[in-house]
């Protein structure tokens, strides 16, 4: 299983379960992904009351009576036979054979670039969250949260916790997309009463749609931003702007395994066990589709159980499967972002934060691929994970196929696996 | 009352709340992860492994994503 969030955890917990022997790998230091990230270490602050903070203990429970072999640090950056999985754990090369693979990746921010982005102190939304858990004091801090996707409101309702003064909530969508979005929320109560919870922490923030930043101003780091809200341009002073543009799937180890992607919304194919269209490959959770925990949790199980071979014990799940499937439909069509922010980037703005490509330069090209060429736009250490999804937005280009390593991997760590790829010239030298 | 620990970023003692990342203690400083290509000072953005932006040296290795790593006491941190 590749990936230790809610999706991975349950996907290893039902396969073990199954009686199966399961090794469960991530890069990070501990499990959780995402959302439960230093639950293990007991930092994670669950602001959401009730049902929502039971749930992750019930997890980790879980996981730790099983027999599952829960491996940290440990990148996964290849496969090389249909059964095997290239990682490097700290720094050394590991081999690991199964007869079924789950990836279980998660997503990322889409990051969009505008005039200012690259300043110290402009994060992602759930970026800022993440360091915040990470110990980064964020108390009496005046944040900006931008971007789109219901992330924002759960990033300041975190951030207000830890008693961050967030001024503002800029959501790009349109009132009416955001409105019927809420709406259809009463179909599932769990999600209505944490948003109402979370709108609740967040009281006295004003929540705007339609309103999205325009440009960071200071100059060796942020000091205001400046936005646009219902057509007209405000500045707000601030010490940081937490801004995301919802979510896009970590499909890379997915694609390079040869599993089918939906061009559309970068989600990997799955039928409804799970399945990818590569044989043993299964896949759960946000790489199959951006649709929150529930749906992560759930399709974690089925996913496990399949890859164990009792896709009768999937069965029960079904049916909240579809329901959750159908929230995530309604997700992806209220939060998708408008054109208009296609214009927000300027001639001078860097898309490609690694080898600080700029937007003059891209335009004009005609794919992804010349432009990589010709500018080394997505060439960098982030191997176009940051601006490959911006590049898609603004020019439509589509991403290449994959290429191993799909992480910057150390040559010493490539050097110690039983048969060479790069000997085998399959693998390119490493960035890092 | 939070444990502190002692880290060493550019030869200079930082003190950081036990628990922090290296890419939350360079923030909290207010010291730039690395220079880009053009000179631009960057700081950690993504928070999760993916933008590479946070990237220093850990005990004399290149290239470690600091949001990656826990500080631990008299860890010595080079920006890049
Ligand atoms: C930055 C961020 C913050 C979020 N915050 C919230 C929130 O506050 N509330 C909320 O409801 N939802 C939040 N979400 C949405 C959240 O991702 C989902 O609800 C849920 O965590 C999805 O679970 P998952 O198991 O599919 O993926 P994830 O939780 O993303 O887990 C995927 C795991 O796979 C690991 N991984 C990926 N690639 C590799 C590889 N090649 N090798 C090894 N390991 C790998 C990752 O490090 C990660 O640990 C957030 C999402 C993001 C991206
Ligand atoms: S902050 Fe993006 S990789 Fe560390």
């Amino acid at each position: 299983m590749v990936g230790a969030g809610p999706a991975g955890i349950a996907a290893a917990v039902s396969a073990a379960e199954c009686g199966r022997s399961v090794a469960l790998l991530d890069e990070n230091s501990a499990p959780g992904g995402q959302i439960w990230r230093g639950f293990e270490v007991g930092q994670h602050v669950d602001h959401k009351k009730g049902k929502g903070s039971r749930l992750p203990q019930e997890w980790f429970v879980r996981l730790r009576l099983s027999s599952v072999e829960v491996i940290r640090n440990c990148r996964v950056f290849g496969g090389g036979t249909p059964d095997q999985l290239l990682t490097e754990v700290d720094g050394q090369a590991a081999e690991f054979y199964g007869r079924s693979i789950v990836l279980a990746t998660g997503a990322r921010e889409r990051f969009l670039p505008f005039p200012g982005w690259t300043l110290p102190n402009v994060l992602g939304a759930g970026g800022l969250q993440a360091l915040v858990q990470g110990c980064l004091p964020i108390a009496g801090k005046r944040v900006v949260v931008a971007g789109s996707g219901p992330l924002l409101l759960a990033v300041a309702a975190h951030l207000t916790a830890q008693k961050a003064k967030v001024s503002m909530i800029m959501e790009q969508a349109a009132t009416q997309r955001v409105t019927t979005f809420g709406a259809a929320l009463a179909l599932h109560p769990g999600k209505l009463a944490h948003a109402i919870l979370y709108r609740w922490q967040t009281r006295g923030i004003p929540y705007r749609t339609s309103a999205w930043p325009l440009r960071v101003n200071g100059e060796e780091k942020l000091e205001s931003v400046t936005y646009l809200h219902a057509g007209r341009q405000h500045t707000i002073a601030c010490d940081y702007l937490a801004c995301g543009f919802h979510l896009v799937p970590n499909n890379e180890l997915a694609s390079l395994l040869g599993c089918e992607i939906a061009a559309d919304t970068g989600a990997v194919r799955i039928d409804d066990s799970q399945r990818t269209t590569v044989p043993h490959v299964y896949c759960a959770g946000e790489t199959a589709g951006i649709g929150g925990l529930e749906l992560a949790l759930i399709e974690g199980q089925i996913a496990g159980f399949a890859a164990a071979g009792f896709p009768d014990r999937t069965q029960s799940l079904k049916a909240e499967h579809a329901r959750q499937r159908r929230f995530a439909v309604r997700l992806e069509a209220a939060f998708a972002i408008r054109p208009e922010i296609r214009s927000i980037a300027e001639a001078e703005t860097i898309v490609c934060r690694c080898e600080d490509v700029r937007r003059k330069q891209l335009e004009g090209h005609t794919s992804w691929r010349a432009a990589k060429l010709l500018t080394r736009c997505g060439m960098g250490a982030c191997q176009g994970r940051i601006c490959g999804a911006a590049c898609r937005f603004l020019f439509n280009w589509n991403p290449d196929s994959q290429r191993l390593p799909v992480q910057p991997v150390s040559i010493a760590a490539l050097m110690g696996l039983s048969k060479n790829p790069m000997q085998a010239g399959t693998i390119p030298p490493a960035e890092v | 009352m939070h444990e502190i620990v002692l880290v060493e970023i550019d030869g200079k003692p930082v003190a950081v709340q036990a628990g922090s990342t290296v890419a939350s203690a360079l923030l909290a400083a207010g010291i730039p992860a690395r220079r880009s290509i053009s000179g631009e000072a960057r700081a950690p953005l993504c928070g999760m492994g993916v933008c590479y932006e946070c990237r220093v040296e850990i005990n004399g290795i290149p290239q470690k994503r600091g949001c990656m790593v826990l500080c631990h006491a008299s860890m010595k941190v080079r920006t890049q």
